[in-house]
Parts: structure tokens; sequence; C-alpha cells
């Protein structure tokens, strides 16, 4: 493109064999554009292919020696390069219109010639829509498998529930598993070869049905397709295509459906449905494939109304915070030696719920903050009364989000907490669960050694679930270590979950840290992990989480 | 020398002719001058000669393209005429039409020369 007073001129291509109408047409488009002339149908191919990116448009003449136009239009469709140029033919005669209309030309100018000043309209009206539209092609797809992206995805999705009202569709998620990890452990390309894999599978998945698909969130992808009665045979070829990419882990990619979506819902909602189905054997290995039924949508209500009532159940102090004790085993007689700050919703209709179950929930929605807030002031308070009345110190934990972690004034808040209250860091322990480490590495690092700066001791939660590398754990700040759940659960003599316990142990002591096994149920576990040096112990072996007033008793009888 | 007012004796509709070339007059007479030239003229002579229409067709069709974007009336009624005929393969005496188009074509090649 040429730049003439400060405006771009585009180039255009006239193709005509009479060189009197060639000169006419390019002095006309000469007013806008830079042109260059073919006087037949191969000349005319061969410009095409020489200046293809810079060619805003071809003007063509349809009847030609040798070549003709019409030829000239198929042949450019077939090219890749080229077919994306826009074409206008140059024609005297009407059947002529139609047909080249059919074969792909965009517009066509009649011979003899309109007025000039029409002629540059119709001109520049293509080349505006021509430019428009490969700016819209470029954004819309995903550069890294060349799948929609996200926002084009559902835009289209609307359009085809628009115009197919009797087709019914399917709505359909695919995840990989753990694709941080696979990041993690094996780079960067590594992680895009797997994403380049699944993404053949959805061509190939599109290609026989109708449909489209996108990735979104990294390692999502949706596709919207033709009911289909059965799915797994994505499962299936998308187990095929990651099977060989390394010897010694499995990558799976797992299979969410919400079939015959209703096309009354918005096109997110129906996405996250599939979403939802896919999320619910994210640990069952054993399934990979997941359909979205009734149970999901019974619980999909509930959720979405108690993620509603959230807000207003903190402010009515429906929370109430349970205190569990740990126990130090060294000695012969186990001591008391801190609890940990647990909470559970009474909810006026659906009862007691675990946070378990609500806590991924305001993780959604953000709220968890706004509970995290609420459990420290009142585990602060409560700490303070009991400081008061008892004089007795146990120390207790309280756990922080990763979303905490990103508030920069997480300390001072903390520390306000522990003002107010009279309370000092040797009082309240903060536990940082591992996959906050793992997804966001660096920055959570950095907002845990300026907590403990200021003094405050970390315990790693949920220790082993979190799929961080071995390296990445070895060197993160942290004053305790607390196991996983699931590691004590299969936890017998002699077998694999006892050696895995043992390593992590070792693990521990690399690290020189203590470490603490929680929902320790069995005299059996209490003396296995006893025997192994593992002497903090939390679970109903020894008590289930206490009321205030309950944990106040244990503590005044056992240390008062 | 081929002149606007001579063209507008000669019948064309110069002011047409003119606006299709933005009001260009130099280039307007100098692509009237290049037409007295074309070879459709002597190939549509020699298809006519030779009672091959279809090729006849082709070069009546090319000139009349040509002729109507520089609007010279006198010729391209003819031309449209004969390209009418030829289109529909009519068999018919080609000569009277053939004669008036290379007569106009003449006079425009006179003046070219004058």
């Amino acid at each position: 493109m040429d730049k003439t007073e400060g405006k771009i001129k585009r180039l255009v291509l006239v193709v005509d064999d009479e060189q009197i109408n060639r000169e006419l047409l390019g002095n006309i488009a000469q007013q806008e554009y830079n042109v260059i002339y073919a006087s037949d149908g191969d000349e005319a191919l061969e410009a095409m292919k020489e200046h293809n990116d810079m060619l805003s448009l071809v003007l063509l003449d349809i009847i030609m020696p040798k070549m003709n136009g019409l030829e000239v239009i198929e042949q450019a469709k077939k090219d890749e390069d080229i077919k994306n140029i826009p074409i206008i033919i140059l024609t005297s005669e009407k059947s002529m219109e139609v047909a080249s209309l059919d074969l792909g030309a965009v517009d066509f100018i009649s011979k003899p010639y309109n007025a000039p000043k029409i002629i540059l309209a119709r001109m520049r009206r293509v080349i505006e829509l021509y430019e428009d539209r490969s700016i819209i092609k470029k954004t819309e797809r995903d550069p890294l498998t060349g799948l929609y992206n996200r926002e084009f995805f559902l835009e289209y999705v609307s359009k085809i529930e628009q115009y197919s009202l009797s087709q019914e569709y399917d709505a359909v998620a695919i995840n990989v598993d753990h694709f941080h990890l696979l990041n993690e452990l094996f780079g960067r390309n590594f992680g895009d070869e797997v994403l380049q894999r699944v993404a053949e599978v959805v061509k190939t998945i599109l290609a026989s049905t109708e449909g489209i698909g996108c990735r979104t969130d990294a390692d999502m992808f949706y596709i919207y397709c033709a009911h289909r009665d059965d799915h797994e045979d994505i499962a299936r070829m998308l187990s095929d295509s990651l099977e060989d990419m390394t010897s010694n882990m499995r990558i799976r990619a797992r299979v969410g459906v919400y079939p015959y979506a209703d096309k009354n819902l918005q096109v997110v909602r129906q996405m996250d449905r599939a979403n939802i189905a896919c999320n619910t054997i994210k640990n069952n290995y054993t399934q990979n494939v997941a359909r979205y039924d009734s149970a999901l949508h019974d619980k999909e209500l509930k959720d979405h109304r108690l993620m509603n009532e959230a807000g207003e159940a903190i402010d009515e102090k429906q929370f109430q915070v349970y205190y569990q004790p740990k126990y130090d085993v060294s000695g012969n007689k186990p001591v008391l030696r801190s609890a940990e700050a647990l909470v559970k919703w009474e909810h006026p209709e659906y009862g007691s719920i675990s946070p378990g179950y609500f806590v991924p929930l305001f993780e959604e929605n953000g709220l968890i903050r706004n509970l995290d807030y609420f459990v420290w002031k009142q585990t602060g308070a409560q700490m303070g009364a009991w400081r008061e009345k008892t004089g007795i110190r146990v120390p207790v934990s309280i756990n922080v989000s990763r979303i905490d972690l990103y508030d920069p004034g997480i300390g001072e808040v903390l520390q306000k907490i522990l003002e107010d209250n009279g309370l000092g860091t040797d009082d309240i322990f903060l536990e940082v669960t591992e996959s906050a480490y793992a997804e966001d590495a660096e920055q959570m690092i950095d907002v845990i050694n300026a907590l403990r700066e200021k003094g405050f001791r970390i315990e790693m939660d949920d220790f082993g679930s979190g799929y961080s590398s071995l390296n990445m754990l070895t060197t993160l700040p942290i004053d305790y270590m607390k196991l996983d759940m699931e590691f004590i659960k299969n936890m017998k003599t002699g077998s694999t979950g006892f050696r895995l316990v043992k390593m992590v142990k070792s693990i521990a002591d690399y690290m020189e840290v203590p470490i603490v096994a929680e929902g320790v149920e069995t005299e059996e576990q209490c003396r296995l992990l006893k025997e192994i040096g593992c002497n903090i112990i939390q679970g109903y072996y020894f008590s289930k989480p206490l009321t205030a007033d309950e944990f106040e008793s244990l503590q005044v009888r056992e240390l008062g | 020398m081929i002149t606007v007012e001579r063209l507008n004796e000669f019948g064309a509709d110069t002011k047409d002719g003119l606006e299709r070339c933005f009001g260009n007059e130099e280039l307007y007479l100098k692509l009237v001058g290049m037409v007295t030239d074309d070879a459709n003229f002597d190939g549509l002579a020699e298809a006519i000669g030779q009672n091959d229409l279809p090729k006849a067709f082709e070069c009546a069709h090319a000139l009349k393209g040509v002729l109507g974007n520089l609007s010279l009336t006198p010729v391209l009624e003819p031309v449209k005429e004969i390209t009418e005929h030829l289109r529909s393969n009519t068999e018919m005496d080609y000569g009277p039409l053939m004669e008036e188009i290379l007569s106009q074509k003449d006079t425009l090649s006179s003046m070219k020369n004058d």
C-alpha cells in the first residue's frame, strides 16, 4: 500500500483483454487506488499470487480469450493464498451476472460502465466489507488451535440456535486433567501440543457432525453440535490421541455433556452445564464421559440458591465456627496442642452444611473472602475471650484461601485482629492449601514470605493433593506440613498408603518442618503415624470439631 | 485530428463518454483514436466472410463493450444489432450491417488521419 498525502492507497487489479476497457477502468480506479493490470486469465492469476496480501480487489472481465473470467474465479477459489481476495466482475451479459455471483464473485459492474462515482462507491464498499471480514476472521480464532475463541463461539452458537429451531443440540465440554501440572512438569511446548491434539479431535468430531467448537480458559474446549446419543467416541479419540505423549503418566481429557441443550437458557449457561457434568468425574478415573442429568440439575439449583443466600447468611450469623483439637502424641499421653478453626453453615432449610460442600461454591463467586474474614474475626474474638477468662493459651489455625493472598492488605487485616484481641502471631497460625501455591507460585511465595516476616506461621494444608512438583514443594516457605486426608484414609500396616505417608514424612524431614496429620479416625492410624514420627494428630479419633463452649471446657479440663 | 466537436458532429455521445473518463478529455480522445485499430473489426469482417458465426459473435461482443464505453453511438448501434443476430445464430445476409459498421469506423479513421 502506498501512502499519498497521508492517505493509504490500496492496490486494485484490473483484468480485461481490451486495452481500451482496461485504461478506462484503470483511470476510474486510480482516483482512489493504485492500479495494476492483466490482459488475460493467466496473467490475472499470476498477479493475484504475486500480490496476494496486498491486493484489495480484482475487477475481472468475464469474456476473454484463452481463460475466461469464470475460470479465473474458479481457479482462485481453489488457491488458499488468494481465495479471499474479493472479485468484482465486469460484464455486458445479464446472464453472466448470476453465474459469477454463484461462483464467488462479490459484485458485478455492467458494461458499458455506470457513472465512475458509482463504480468507485461499489469498490469502496466491497473492500471495506472484506477488510472487516478478514479482521473478524483473524480475531475470531484461537491462534494455537485454529478453533474459535470463546466470545465468537458463544455468539455463533446463539446464531445457530436462532436459525435452527427444530434441531436438537448437545453442549459438550472437554477438560484436560491437571493441565497446569503438565505445563509445569514437561514445559509449555508440551502443554501446547496436548491442547493441539485435543483440538484435532474436536475438529474431527465437527467434520462429521453439524456444530462448532472453541477453546476457552486455557485447557477447556467447548463443542456445540447436533444431538448424538453417544459421546463415548469423543473420549476414545481423546484417549488414543493423548496416549503416546508420555511414557510414565497417563494424560486424560474428560468429557461433560449437556444433551438436548435448552435453547431458552443463555448459551453460556448451557455450556456451564456441560462443564458441571465434566467436573463430576474430575477424580473418577474409571469414567471419562459424564452427562448433565436431573440430579445435577437439582444440585445446580441448590448451589445457585446457596450462593445467592451466602452474603445474607454471613450477616445473619448462620455460620458457626468450630474448633477441632490437635494432639501431640510424642509422649506417653496425648497432649492438647492446638486446634483448627472450621466453619459450618446452619442453613434454616437445608440444615447443617459442611465446608467441603460450600467452600468450593464460595471460592467460585468470591464470597470466600467475606467468609474467611468472618471466621478470622470470630476466632480472634473468641481466643481473646478465652484468654481473659481462663488464661490458657492454645494456638488456633485459621484457613487462608488463595484469593485472600491476592489482597495486598492481608497482613494488616490479620495483625489488626491480633491487636484487637490482645493476641500475637504465636496464637494464630495460617493454613494455606497446597494448590494455592501451585497455581501462581511466585506471587504466592512472595505474599507468604511477607506474612512470615511479620511473624506468622504457615501450615501447608492438603499436602500431596495439589500436584505440585517435588522440586517446587521443597523450596516453599512453610512452618508445618499438613498431610492430605486421603493419605490417612488408605493407611494400613504394609499398605501403599502407609509407604506414601512415610515418603511424605521424609520430605518433611528434608525440609525440616513438623508434619500434622488430619482426618485420623482409628487407633491403628494414630499408632502408625506415631511410629514414623508424625506426632501431631487431628481427627475424630481424638475429637470431632467442637463448639466454642465445648472447646473451652476441653482446654480447662486438660490444661487448666 | 479527433476532437470532441467533431465527435459530436459524428453523433457520438461525448458527454457520456467523457464522464466515463472522469472528464479526462485527453484520455477520451486517445482511447477513441485507438478503437479504429481494434483488431476485432477485421476479425468480425473475416469471420462473417467465412460464415463463422461463433467467432463473429466473439468479435462483435468485444467491440460492443469498447464502443459502448466510449459512447460512439453511430458505430455502436450497428455493432449491437449484429451482436444480437449473431448471439441467436441467425442465418441472414450480414453484408449490409457489416458495411454500415465498417463505413462508420472509416469515418472515425479519416477523422484521425485528417
